[in-house]
C-alpha cells in the first residue's frame, strides 16, 4: 500500500462515526484510493461533502472477495486535485459529477464535461467527441426516442454503418433527488426513494431503509427482511422477463417477445398481490415492511409464481432454440472482461462479461445473510451473454422465492425506527435487477441528512453500452441498448 | 381480455383505488390528514372543509390511516380519469369522488374516436408510468384493437401522452415535440408527476407537471396508474365505453 493509513472497513448495511473515517490530503487520498482499487477494490461511490469553504472527497470501495467495504475521505479541498481517473478509469463519471456538484476540478481529467447540469431549459451537454475525416458522419438521436421510453441523447460517430464512437449525454430526467434529501428525511422522502428509478422501486427503497436503520443503530424484524428479499426477486423476475421479450422483439422473434411482454405483467401482479401496487409502492419502509405475506396469501403467491415461471421457461426455450436468434445475439456488442473490470461495470452487464460480482453474494445484508443463491455468470460479454445471464437469474430467482416461501420466519414485519444518529456515515448496497445500488448517507449534528449519495447501477454501466457499440453496425444499437436496459432517471437523479 | 365488453380483469384485494372524501364526517378542526400527506395533496383552511387533490395523490393511503373519522376512504375503483383539473378535487358536497371524464366533443370524436395516434414523452418520469403505459401494447391488453397506437414521430401523431413531473431539462424537448404535432392535437397527462409533480412536487428542478408547458386535455391519476385506469381513461374520453358494462362496472 502506498499510504501509511488504512481505509476504515465496514460491512454492507452498517454505519461508522464520521469522525473515525480516516482522512488524507487530496493528492494522498487520490493515490491511496487508486492503490486500494489496484489491489482489487471497486469504486462504489465517490462524492463530495461540503465543509466550510471547501469540499471533502469521500470514497466507498468494495472488496468483493473479502465481503468488505472501505471508506476514506480527503481533507476539505478548495479548487482542484489530481484526477483519480488518470489512474483508474472507473472514476471518470464520478469525478465529472463532483466537478459539477461542488466545483472541484480533477486536474488532468481527459473528458471533463457536465453530467446533468442545466442550460436554460435543456441539459448542458457540452462539446461532443468528434471523429474527423471525409468519410465520417455523425448521427444524433434523442432526447425524445421512438418508443415509450425515457429521454436521453446519443451521438454516434460513424464510418458508413460502423460506429467508431458513441457518446451518451444524459441529464434530461434530472429531478434533483439528492438535493431534495438534504436536511431530511422529510415526509416526501420515502415516495421519492420509491421513484429514484420506478422500475427498481424495491431495490432503491430497500437501500434507503437499510441506510436509515443503520444510522438509527437498528435493523428491521427478520420477517420484514425476508419479505424485502422476496419482493426484490419478484422485481428482478418482472424486469428480466420484460428484457428477454424486448431482446426477442429487436431481432424480430415475435413469439417470445409477445409471451414475455404478457408474463412480465404477471410478475408485476404478484408484487401487487403482496401490497396492492404492481411496482411495490408502499411495501417497504424504514423499520420493515408495511404489508404482510400471510400463509394463505403466500400459498396463493407460490401457486401463481410456479405457473408464470413455467410459462417463462417455455418462452425462453423458444428463444434459445432458435438459430436466427443466436446468430443475432452472438458476438454482438462485446465488452471484454478486462474492459468491464476497468470501467467498473456492475450487475447483469458485469456478470455477462465473466465477472463474479453480485451484492447478494459478496456483501450479504438483510435476509441475504441467511439465504443465498448462486451467482449467474457468462464469459462472452456479448448480447447473448447478457440475455443468458438474465435467463439464468430468472430460474434462480424463482427457486429462491419458492425456497423462502417454504420457510418463513415468525414475528412481526415492522418495528418503528428511532432517529438517525448524528455525525454518522452509513452505506447500503443492494443488488437490484440491473446491478449494484449504493446509498450512502451522512448525518449532521442533529441526525438530519447532511449529504445523501445515490449511485444507481446505470451510473456505472452506461459507459459499458458506449464501449459495446464500438465497431458495431449502428443498426445494432437498439439490440445492444436493450441488452443493457439502463435507467435514465436513476442516472439523472 | 373481455373488457370493455365484459368484466374488467380482477384487481388484487389490496389494490386501494380512488379516494373518497366525506368531509361531512370530519372531526371539527381536525387536520390529522394534512401533515401525513407526502405530496401536500390535502389542505384544510381554518373553518373550511378538507380538500384532497387526487391529481397530487400518490396513493400511499397515509391519510386514510390517519383519519380518526373515516372521512377519507379508498373505494377500490380503478376509474379516475378527468377532463378538468378541478374535477380531481375532492371534499365539497357532491364532489366526494372524482368527476369522471366525459367524451370528447363531436368534432374531435369524429377525428380521433376510431383512430388515435399518440407520441409518448417521458419528461422526468420514473419509468413506472411509462412501463404500465407500454403494457397496454402487450397481447392481453391489445390497445391496437381500439385503434389507439403509439407512433415513433410527433409528425405522425394526433397528440401527446406525457409522463413525468417535467424536469427543467426536458422543457424544451417537450415543447418542441408538442409543436411538431399537427393541429388539432390533444394532450394526456398520465400519473401524479405529469399532473402535478408527484413525489417531487414543489422542487426547483421540476415544473410540477405537463400543464406548465402545454395545455392538458385529460388527467389520469396514479403512482403509477394501473393499466386499467389508463385504458379506462382513454376509452371513456373517446366515448368507446357506451353500451358496455365498463361504463359503470
Amino acid at each position: 500500500m502506498s499510504s501509511s493509513r488504512e481505509f476504515l472497513w465496514l460491512s454492507n448495511g452498517t454505519s461508522v462515526s464520521w469522525a473515525e473515517v480516516p482522512e488524507w490530503s487530496a493528492a494522498e487520498f487520490v493515490s491511496a484510493t487508486a492503490a486500494e482499487l489496484k489491489r482489487g477494490g471497486r469504486l462504489c461511490a465517490w462524492f463530495g461533502v461540503p465543509e466550510n469553504s471547501g469540499t471533502r472527497l469521500v470514497a466507498v470501495i468494495a472488496f468483493d472477495a473479502d465481503n468488505t467495504l472501505a471508506v476514506g475521505r480527503s481533507r476539505p479541498v478548495e479548487t482542484s486535485y489530481p484526477a483519480l481517473t488518470l489512474l483508474q478509469p472507473q472514476a471518470h463519471l464520478f469525478e465529472r459529477e463532483v466537478w459539477e456538484q461542488h466545483g472541484l476540478e480533477p486536474k488532468g481529467h481527459p473528458w471533463l464535461k457536465p453530467v446533468r447540469r442545466q442550460n436554460g431549459n435543456q441539459p448542458a451537454l457540452g462539446k461532443f467527441f468528434e471523429v474527423a475525416g471525409g468519410e465520417i458522419h455523425e448521427v444524433a438521436v434523442g432526447p425524445v426516442h421512438a418508443g415509450v421510453i425515457e429521454p436521453g441523447h446519443f451521438r454516434f460517430q460513424c464510418n458508413g454503418e460502423e460506429v467508431l464512437h458513441l457518446e451518451i449525454a444524459l441529464g434530461y430526467q434530472h429531478r434533483g433527488v439528492e438535493e431534495a434529501l438534504a436536511g431530511g428525511p422529510h415526509r416526501a422522502t420515502r415516495g421519492q426513494m420509491e421513484t429514484v428509478a420506478g422500475d427498481t422501486t424495491i431495490g432503491h427503497v430497500t437501500a434507503y431503509a437499510t441506510v436509515f436503520e443503520a444510522l438509527a443503530g437498528t435493523e428491521a424484524p427478520l420477517r420484514g427482511q425476508w419479505l424485502r428479499a422476496i419482493s426484490l426477486e419478484l422485481e428482478r423476475l418482472a424486469n428480466h422477463t420484460g428484457d428477454l421479450g424486448a431482446l426477442a422483439g429487436d431481432v424480430a422473434f415475435l413469439t417470445t417477445a409477445a409471451a414475455c411482454g404478457k408474463l412480465r405483467g404477471d410478475f408485476l401482479n404478484l408484487t401487487a398481490l403482496i401490497c396492492g401496487n404492481r411496482f411495490g409502492r408502499g411495501l417497504i419502509s424504514p423499520g420493515g415492511c408495511k404489508k404482510d405475506l400471510e400463509p394463505e396469501r403466500s400459498a396463493q403467491l407460490l401457486e401463481k409464481l410456479q405457473a408464470v415461471l413455467a410459462d417463462v421457461a417455455e418462452a425462453a426455450e423458444w428463444l434459445w432454440d432458435a438459430n436466427s436468434v443466436r446468430a443475432r445475439f452472438e458476438v454482438t456488442g462485446k465488452v471484454a472482461r478486462q474492459q468491464a473490470n476497468e470501467i467498473g461495470l456492475v450487475g447483469v452487464a458485469a456478470r455477462a462479461s465473466g465477472l463474479v460480482r453480485d451484492v447478494r453474494f459478496d456483501h450479504p445484508a438483510g435476509w441475504h445473510r441467511f439465504a443465498q443463491m448462486p451467482v449467474s455468470t457468462w464469459p462472452d460479454g456479448d448480447v447473448f451473454a447478457r440475455a443468458r445471464v438474465r435467463s439464468l437469474e430468472i430460474q434462480r430467482a424463482g427457486n429462491f422465492i419458492a425456497e423462502q416461501l417454504a420457510a418463513p420466519p415468525d414475528g412481526g414485519i415492522f418495528e418503528p425506527v428511532g432517529t438517525p444518529a448524528p455525525e454518522t456515515l452509513a452505506v447500503a448496497l443492494v443488488e437490484g435487477w440491473r446491478g449494484e445500488i449504493c446509498h450512502a448517507a451522512l448525518t449532521d449534528h442533529a441526525g438530519k441528512f447532511r449529504r445523501y449519495k445515490i449511485v444507481d447501477p446505470s451510473f456505472h454501466n452506461w459507459t459499458g453500452l458506449a464501449l459495446a457499440m464500438r465497431g458495431q453496425a449502428i443498426s445494432d444499437f437498439p439490440l445492444c441498448n436493450k441488452s443493457f436496459n439502463l435507467s435514465y432517471c436513476g442516472f439523472d437523479l | 381480455m373481455q373488457y370493455p365488453q365484459g368484466a374488467p380483469p380482477a384487481l388484487p384485494d389490496r389494490y386501494g383505488g380512488a379516494l373518497r372524501v366525506d368531509a361531512a364526517k370530519c372531526v371539527a378542526n381536525c387536520d390529522a390528514c394534512v401533515p401525513v400527506c407526502p405530496t401536500q395533496a390535502i389542505t384544510r383552511e381554518p373553518g373550511k372543509r378538507v380538500s384532497l387533490d387526487l391529481g397530487k395523490c400518490i396513493f400511499c393511503a397515509a391519510c386514510v390511516e390517519a383519519c380518526p373519522a373515516h372521512a377519507i376512504t379508498q373505494t377500490g375503483d380503478f376509474r379516475m380519469a378527468a377532463r378538468k383539473r378541478e374535477d380531481l378535487l375532492l371534499g365539497e358536497p357532491g364532489a366526494e369522488e372524482v368527476r369522471l371524464a366525459g367524451a370528447l366533443d363531436a368534432k374531435l370524436k369524429k377525428l380521433f374516436g376510431r383512430s388515435l395516434r399518440l407520441r409518448q414523452v417521458s419528461a422526468g418520469g420514473c419509468n413506472a408510468c411509462e412501463a404500465d403505459t407500454n403494457v397496454l401494447n402487450t397481447i392481453g391488453w391489445d390497445l391496437g384493437r381500439f385503434g389507439i397506437q403509439f407512433v415513433a414521430s410527433p409528425r405522425h401523431a394526433d397528440g401527446l401522452l406525457i409522463t413525468g413531473a417535467v424536469s427543467r431539462n426536458m422543457e424544451l424537448a417537450l415543447r418542441k415535440t408538442y409543436d411538431a404535432v399537427p393541429a388539432p392535437k390533444i394532450v394526456i397527462a398520465v400519473g401524479a408527476c405529469a399532473i402535478a409533480g408527484g413525489p417531487f412536487i414543489g422542487h426547483p428542478q421540476i415544473l410540477n407537471g405537463a400543464s406548465a408547458v402545454v395545455p392538458v386535455d385529460l388527467f389520469i391519476p396514479g403512482c403509477p396508474p394501473h393499466p386499467l385506469t389508463i385504458l379506462d381513461g382513454l376509452l371513456r374520453w373517446l366515448d368507446r365505453l357506451e353500451n358496455s358494462k365498463a361504463q359503470n362496472p
